[in-house]
């Protein structure tokens, strides 16, 4: 049953690691937007 | 292929082969590396002269890919030196000769650290070949070529990139795995004489067939992108 | 599409809730296996998707290819329509199919390849499908780690084994390691031509893949080792569920390459607009 849990929770964690990643470069490209003069 | 196309072809080859011939810089670094590996491999197994038949296979070819690498790595290195590259994205000169010029280069120089390489392994781990020779003549040069053929184009991608020296393996090994795979066990079937490589040999032929096929095509469009 | 995503994303979750309840409640225990067996209703699908990711990236990588070119992008479509035609015409007139195929799963595969063809043909633009290609390896890779994590996780408790080396899991493996070498190549390219480069990778990775597997599967045929996860018929209850899965985790996959999508039209058009701003004053671009 064990497996079971760790398979779940390791799918689910890849998933919002990949989730997470694209949040973090969406903030450092919404920054970098931001900070062209004038934006586009 | 028209005349101008084995003209460009041969122009080349026979240069690389004179450049190579002169400084001996990369059959030195090849050999010296392959035997290295062999050495290294031989603490990390103790075979018997029975066992040493049935790895023996694998253990020459990683040997060999990894030397190849050495070669493969340094493909265009004087062409990018000296802005050769950019002289021949402007001549008319056919871009798949300049491709199949430098594949053939590096089979033979591949090749003949093979040659000389092989009295070596034959030394170190008793080896006799109980199937046929002449098999094992034609499997070699199917295998070398699958991964010369591969290894230059994948050099050409990597000549912008950075670390290129680490991106030719890690974009070589993974799709050359059929090759790999095709050669250890063709060369275990035929050291052994257990079993028969034709399904190798054909597997090999076939990989050829279309990796040949898809770098003559393919190459211009690299040239072109760099 | 934008102002759909809101409740897109909801009915997915959605989706994906009711099919794990339907994968840990619904669905009748496996007799020998027992409850560690409900892996196979993540492991599953998430290969079915990585797979139809791949061929997605395979299909956007040749298009970048093809159609710049008049005659290339000719080729293009006729070489899918071609596939479409050959699979319709032989799936029923060969009696029998090898493999126990069926002629309609046939037929259908074949239209579906030449549809997804047209499809991207007629959605994406030459920017859209390089784009396209780099998001589907991405969630290609994804989908397929989740496959090698819970294999072993499955077949630990079931057969005793971790892994085994079988066709199956080795041309897998083999195609994670295919398309991470992939992602590397866009990662470390320096050269203003990356997504060519990148495309000719993708068309040697495809074409590499039957002979990893006709490699393996003959080497398994000489030397035979214990298969895991083997075949065999499914209870409908099963498939029921599994289908199910299926279809929730492909409503996630298309949001997230959704997601990246757009994330990566916006990190270009936002490097675009600096590389011009370098060359002109600041400014002269409002």
């Amino acid at each position: 049953m064990n497996y079971l849990y760790a398979a779940y929770a390791a799918a689910w964690m890849i998933h919002g690691s990949y989730l997470g990643l694209m949040w973090k470069r969406y903030r450092e490209v919404k920054r970098e937007r931001d900070a062209l003069s004038g934006g586009l | 292929m028209s005349v101008d196309f084995i003209r460009v072809c041969r122009a080349t080859l026979t240069k690389d082969l004179r450049l190579e011939w002169r400084s001996r810089d990369v059959i030195n670094a090849m050999l010296f590396f392959a035997l290295l590996v062999v050495v290294i491999f031989s603490f990390s197994f103790d075979p018997t002269a029975e066992e040493s038949r049935h790895i023996a296979g694998g253990l020459i070819w990683v040997a060999f890919l990894f030397a190849a690498v050495v070669a493969l790595n340094q493909t265009w290195a004087r062409e990018l030196r000296n802005d050769v590259l950019d002289a021949y994205r402007i001549s008319p000169a056919p871009a798949n000769a300049l491709f199949l010029a430098k594949a053939i280069g590096n089979f033979l120089f591949v090749s003949i650290l093979e040659l000389l390489m092989t009295p070596l392994f034959v030394v170190f781990y008793n080896l006799r070949v109980l199937g046929s020779a002449s098999s094992l003549a034609l499997l070699a040069a199917l295998g070398t070529w699958a991964l010369v053929v591969n290894g230059t184009f994948f050099a050409a991608i990597s000549l912008r990139t950075r670390s290129r020296e680490i991106m030719l393996p890690l974009l070589l090994f993974p799709i050359s795995i059929p090759a790999i795979i095709a050669m250890v066990n063709g060369t275990t079937a035929i050291l052994t004489g257990e079993d028969s490589a034709r399904f190798w040999l054909v597997l090999l032929g076939a990989y050829d067939v279309v990796f040949t096929t898809g770098s003559m095509l393919l190459f211009e469009t690299v040239l072109h992108a760099e | 599409m934008r102002r759909a995503f809101p409740i897109l994303a909801v009915a997915t979750l959605a989706f994906l809730g009711y099919a794990f309840y339907a994968a840990w409640f619904v669905a009748p225990t496996e007799q020998t296996m027992g409850n560690v067996q409900r892996i196979f209703y993540y492991h599953v699908p998430s290969a079915w998707t990585a797979f139809l990711l791949f061929f997605l990236n395979f299909v956007a990588s040749v298009q970048y290819l093809l159609r710049p070119s008049e005659v290339g992008d000719k080729i293009g479509k006729a070489v899918a329509l071609g596939i479409a035609a050959l699979t319709c015409v032989g799936a029923f007139l060969i009696k029998p199919l090898p493999y126990e195929l069926e002629p309609g799963a046939v037929a259908t595969t074949g239209i579906m390849i030449a549809g997804i063809y047209f499809l991207v043909r007629g959605f994406f633009s030459e920017r859209g499908t390089d784009i396209l290609a780099l998001v589907s390896a991405e969630v290609g890779v994804v989908f397929c780690t989740v496959v090698l994590v819970t294999g072993p996780l499955w077949a630990r408790p079931v057969w005793g084994i971790w892994w085994t080396w079988d066709v199956r899991l080795t041309s897998t493996l083999v195609l994670w390691l295919i398309y991470v070498s992939y992602l590397m190549l866009r990662k470390l390219s320096t050269s203003g031509e990356t997504p060519k480069l990148a495309a000719a990778l993708a068309v040697f990775g495809a074409l590499d893949m039957p002979l990893v597997y006709f490699s393996i599967w003959f080497f398994r045929t000489q030397h035979p080792q214990p298969v895991i996860g083997g075949g065999g018929s499914i209870d409908p209850r099963m498939l029921r569920v599994l289908l199910i899965n299926w279809l929730a985790f492909l409503c996630f996959a298309s949001l997230v390459c959704w997601l990246r999508f757009q994330l990566e039209t916006m990190k270009r058009d936002v490097e675009e607009t600096q590389a011009l701003e370098a060359l002109l004053e600041p400014g002269a671009l409002r």
